[in-house]
């Protein structure tokens, strides 16, 4: 879409347009963060955006390197701090890997509880901030209200409110407390009433609809040559799970469906999103009723962990796509090289591309369908 | 009160029109403080907040300390802006919002200058406001202010036409552009009833008027940070909100005189409780409808809204003006 004016028409009147840079962040209270954007725009059109990142680089990967197995979980809390679960599970799921452990039931259990607890509360946070983003703040409290249940469970469980540091590698560090699993199904039963509310607020909105149908749209082979994953590449109608595709921890012993769209608008991300929500529900509802009774809830660790020698490379499904880790080991008792596959990062790289020659008040709608955390776009 | 403009001026009668224009000033500041308050409190209750609670019993003092604060803070400037302007620019926005209350008849025997073009006083100084707001969107020289004065008056003037045009039916109806006249040809039906596409058009364009939401663009936060408002901060910034608040009262007013039948009770039997109470209550109604869409509704694209004025409300308008035309001339025995 171009707005500028034909050339022979501004020589007559006299007009003169001039490009205009203009910076979106870090400080922009849409940008989710310290992200920074800077949009050459023409009017009201985007003509190049330069996404620049950076302002929250802490050096995670090059910290792991002095630190103990044990000692690195607690910093990938601080990466996608909105999905600290999947991320303690992620790095703990390599080491373990390349150890060859056990992992007990009851762990394996625990864990995908409270990683698919993590995806709704994630989405949560994702769907309040977007409708912030689009000008509604109602929403925004609504899903914070099903988010603190959720945070108050994990609190429970370890102890804190976002930053849980709750697995160990060979399981998890705490069992679940006497009633906890019951307040799980509770929820559960909740949200799965609650979850028509959202669609009744806010789906069908005439103004909501308008804006986002038709926006950000990419294709299929874009998503793909971009390297996208999550809902990211769903959107476009690639079924892509890794839940499914490539099942770790016990994930294949549930039923579930991957919800995909074609479309790969801003309004089909919004709905596989919630859709998501849906079916994470379905997998802790069964994980609930399978939960086993008792057992324990670290598997034989040896005191000081070693991985052999060699390099290992493992990715699962995290709330914003496919989250990678690669360790590479000396066989000491820290890793020789860690090195992160973020989502957020990777997902963000299609935005110059989507804002090309768009109009900016769309700018916000498809930066936040993208679903970025800066703490993992700059690790 | 409106004997006192017709009489040869003299000290008593200047004396008398400016404290009843004093008076009505603390009434709209009152106002003001206490919708800013209510609407927090509102939009907090339907977010599952308190909303504002801890200064003054049930936080009923929060606007006064928050005014307060504004006034104490200290008087910023960009380096870069425009000084004259920049200082003008919130006395531009403020200064029509207050004067076109001086129209307004509150009830049968409030009101001050009673104008037999009393509605196109009302939306010829409204218009005055958007030159505030594209000043200080220029005068701030910053790129989201410019931007968001830019939007601001884009939106304003594309509204302004299907407001007035939703206006001339009951123009048509009344015969007169007095809005005392326009209250009075109510006491049968209110406007609301034969001109109820007149009266969407308008809410809806009101809104857009107003910046409120979902037509709140030019102060979008989530994507312009402020509109043109970024740069102010102090008792500047707080003129701009004034002005907003008081053109909500505005609005609150001529809706109400012209759809809802001003001081009028909705039926004759209740006549015996003052217009002033049906005046305040069916004001408060739409100030009340305010909050709610505020809490509620997202925020409209800037191309669709224009879109929408052009395209939805205006043909609207046109024929509504056009069947009230052809119902009036037929009622007159034109035909």
């Amino acid at each position: 879409m171009n707005l500028s004016l034909p050339e022979e028409l501004t020589g007559k009147t006299g007009l003169r347009t001039e490009e205009m840079i203009l910076n979106v962040g870090p400080q922009h209270p849409s940008t989710h963060g310290v992200f920074r954007l800077v949009a050459k725009i023409d009017g009201e059109t985007i003509k190049e955006a330069i996404p620049v990142m950076g302002y929250l680089h802490r050096g995670t990967e090059k910290l792991a390197e002095n630190l103990t197995y044990t000692q690195i979980i607690p910093y990938t809390d601080r990466l996608d701090y909105l999905a600290s679960m999947t991320n303690n599970y992620v790095f703990c799921h390599a080491v373990e890997t390349m150890m060859g452990l056990e992992i007990p039931d009851r762990a394996e259990y625990l864990r995908v509880i409270v990683m698919e607890l993590q995806r709704i509360a994630s989405h949560f946070v994702w769907w309040g901030t977007y409708l912030l983003d689009i000008g509604a703040i109602g929403p925004f409290l609504y899903a914070f209200r099903d988010r603190e249940t959720i945070i108050e469970l994990f609190a429970e469980l370890s102890g804190a409110r976002l930053t849980y540091n709750y697995m160990r590698i060979g399981g998890v560090k705490w069992d679940a407390p006497p009633g906890w699993i019951d307040k799980v199904s509770e929820f559960v039963q909740y949200m799965k009433k609650e979850l028509d509310n959202y669609h009744r607020l806010v789906s069908g909105n005439e103004i909501f609809v308008n804006r986002l149908t038709g926006v950000g749209t990419y294709s299929r082979e874009m998503a793909l040559d971009y390297s996208l994953s999550g809902v990211m590449l769903r959107c476009t109608g690639e079924k892509w799970d890794l839940r499914k595709d490539e099942p770790y921890s016990i994930y294949d012993r549930f039923d579930f469906d991957v919800p995909t769209s074609t479309d790969g608008d801003c309004m089909a991300r919004y709905h596989l999103r919630l859709e998501e929500i849906v079916q994470s529900l379905r997998i802790v509802e069964q994980a609930v009723a399978q939960f086993p009774k008792d057992g324990e809830i670290m598997g034989k660790v040896p005191r000081v962990i070693r991985p052999p020698a060699g390099e290992t490379f493992v990715r699962i499904e995290a709330p914003r796509g496919e989250l990678g880790v690669y360790i590479a080991s000396q066989g000491k008792d820290k890793p020789w090289r860690m090195k992160l596959r973020r989502p957020s990062f990777v997902n963000l790289q299609i935005l110059p591309d989507l804002l090309r020659g768009e109009n900016i008040s769309n700018m916000i709608a498809i930066l936040g369908s993208i679903d970025i955390v800066v703490g993992e776009v700059d690790a | 009160m409106t004997s006192l403009l017709e009489q040869t001026p003299s000290l008593l009668n200047v004396v008398l029109l400016a404290l009843a224009a004093v008076a009505l000033l603390a009434v709209v500041l009152g106002f003001v403080t206490y919708a800013i308050y209510f609407e927090r409190k509102i939009i907090g209750w339907m977010q599952l907040r308190p909303g504002p609670n801890r200064v003054g019993p049930l936080g009923l003092l929060q606007t006064v300390a928050d005014v307060a604060k504004l006034l104490l803070k200290e008087d910023t400037r960009p380096k870069s802006a425009d000084k004259a302007l920049f200082a003008l620019a919130p006395v531009l926005a403020y200064g029509p919002a207050f004067a076109v209350l001086a129209v307004m008849p509150f009830s049968e025997n409030i009101g001050f200058a009673d104008l037999g073009i009393g509605v196109l006083y009302y939306i010829a100084l409204s218009s005055i406001t958007i030159l505030g707001v594209i000043t200080a969107g220029w005068a701030s020289n910053n790129k989201w202010s410019l931007i968001g004065g830019l939007r601001s008056a884009a939106q304003m003037i594309s509204y302004e036409v299907p407001l007035v045009m939703s206006v001339v039916g009951i123009i048509l109806m009344t015969g007169s552009l007095n809005l005392r006249d326009i209250v009075e040809a109510q006491r049968d039906v209110w406007n609301i009833i034969p001109q109820f596409f007149a009266f969407c058009v308008f809410l809806i364009a009101a809104q857009a008027e107003l910046n409120r939401s979902p037509f709140d663009l030019p102060e979008a936060e989530s994507e312009l940070v402020a509109g043109y408002h970024v740069e102010y901060s102090g008792f500047r910034f707080a003129m701009f909100m004034l002005a907003e608040y008081v053109y909500m009262f505005g609005m609150g007013s001529l809706i109400t005189i012209l759809f809802l039948g001003g001081w009028l009770p909705p039926i004759e039997a209740l006549g015996f409780i003052p217009g002033i109470v049906w005046f305040i209550l069916k004001f408060s109604l739409y100030v009340f409808l305010q909050f709610w869409l505020r809490a509620t509704m997202p925020r409209i694209r800037a191309d669709q809204l224009m879109s929408f004025a052009w395209k939805g409300l205006l043909p609207v308008a046109l024929i509504n003006i056009l069947l009230t035309a052809f119902f009036v001339s037929y009622s007159n025995g034109s035909f």
